[in-house]
């Protein structure tokens, strides 16, 4: 029982410094998920993560889901509602908080200069993402390809992406990347 | 904002485009948001996606505190995420749970293979269509920042909150002195 107290609480501070360090969304955090999940605190394996973040993706609903399947993997149901209290809670705050005085400062340079400042680092953040998920999940090079595939398709076209996810599962179930 | 709707409206809506978003809730939450219920202009709607874009967290859960809390205060706030989070979370498990129970089988293995490689390139996707109006507009100073982001979280594996510590205040006093 204590066990499982430490870890909702683990989750739930981890989670909220994620929160407030997810600029440009939860795909800037997921490295440090994966980070913290996999290497550090060992809650799963790598191909598990890859495969959580998938699930994540192709169900409906916001992406940053994941951080829900992650405390769940972590600590059950309980984990799974604390992380994902924990990983909205904050940044909600803050947000309601700043859409007020945004309101009233529309054109101010500090907005300005916030919002072009911290664009790039957040940029350089999902590419870190695609890079820990290309990893985790391209084993062989079919794989590979699914992956620049689908990315691709998302870059070049407006095709929505969930047909490239039905299309790699639909491959997968027929056996073609065992 | 045409009309305030209520906290229920807000959180039948947003219910409705959690539903609906698959693999990416930002589309749907536009043609709810200004096309269907004209709650937003599409000016508005932009001018407020930069804004929860260029804060922390989920950006469309962002949006839901926004949009909630300029029609009906902090109860359309939580009505609003209440909408947008709840069943989507309640169903994340449930497919959680199906992969931990079935995941074993061959035919759900290479499924989940081939949809966690489809997903990665999803994201590298979104990095470069993100990347794309930065390195138009003002290469020479987002380009340092995005490398340097990349090579220290990627690459390097170093904790993030230090990296956002080092990273962001320089990129921000930057855009600061030099304005696009």
């Amino acid at each position: 029982m204590k066990a499982l107290w430490d870890r909702l609480g683990d989750l739930a501070v981890q989670f909220a410094v994620l929160s407030l360090l997810a600029f440009g969304g939860v795909n800037a955090v997921v490295p440090e998920m994966h980070r913290q999940a996999v290497d550090l605190r060992h809650w799963m394996s790598d191909a598990d993560f890859a495969a959580l973040f998938a699930i994540a993706q192709a169900a409906p609903g916001p992406n940053f889901l994941i951080s829900t399947l992650v405390g769940w993997r972590a600590a059950g149901l309980p984990g799974a509602i604390v992380a994902t209290l924990a990983l909205c809670a904050p940044s909600c705050l803050l947000t309601y908080w700043v859409a007020k005085l945004w309101d009233r400062h529309r054109e101010a340079r500090w907005r300005v200069a916030l919002g072009a400042g911290l664009a790039p680092v957040a940029v350089g953040l999902v590419f870190s993402s695609a890079y820990v998920l290309v990893i985790a999940a391209d084993k062989s090079w079919r794989l590979a390809a699914v992956s620049a595939a689908s990315a691709g398709v998302v870059y070049f076209t407006k095709l929505n992406p969930l047909w490239c996810l039905a299309a790699a599962a639909a491959l997968g179930a027929l056996g073609v990347f065992s | 904002m045409s009309g305030r709707p209520s906290p229920w409206a807000l959180f039948a809506a947003f219910l409705g485009i959690a539903l609906s978003g698959f693999g990416g809730v930002l589309p749907f939450a536009r043609r709810e948001l200004v096309d269907r219920r004209g709650w937003l202009t599409a000016d508005d709607f932009n001018e407020t996606l930069s804004l929860c874009q260029s804060l922390p967290g989920p950006n469309v859960v962002n949006l839901s505190i926004v949009v909630g809390g300029r029609a009906a205060g902090w109860r359309g706030s939580i009505a609003a995420v209440t909408g947008l989070v709840g069943a989507p979370a309640a169903i994340v498990i449930g497919a959680g749970a199906l992969y931990s129970r079935f995941g074993a089988m061959p035919e759900a293995q290479g499924a989940i293979r081939g949809l966690a490689a489809a997903a990665a390139g999803l994201v590298a996707a979104t990095a470069a269509r993100m990347a794309e109006p930065l390195l138009r507009r003002r290469i020479l100073a987002a380009a340092p920042f995005i490398i340097a982001a990349f090579a220290a979280v990627g690459l390097a594996k170093l904790p993030l909150p230090y990296v956002m510590a080092v990273l962001a205040p320089l990129s921000v006093a930057l855009a600061w002195r030099w304005p696009a």
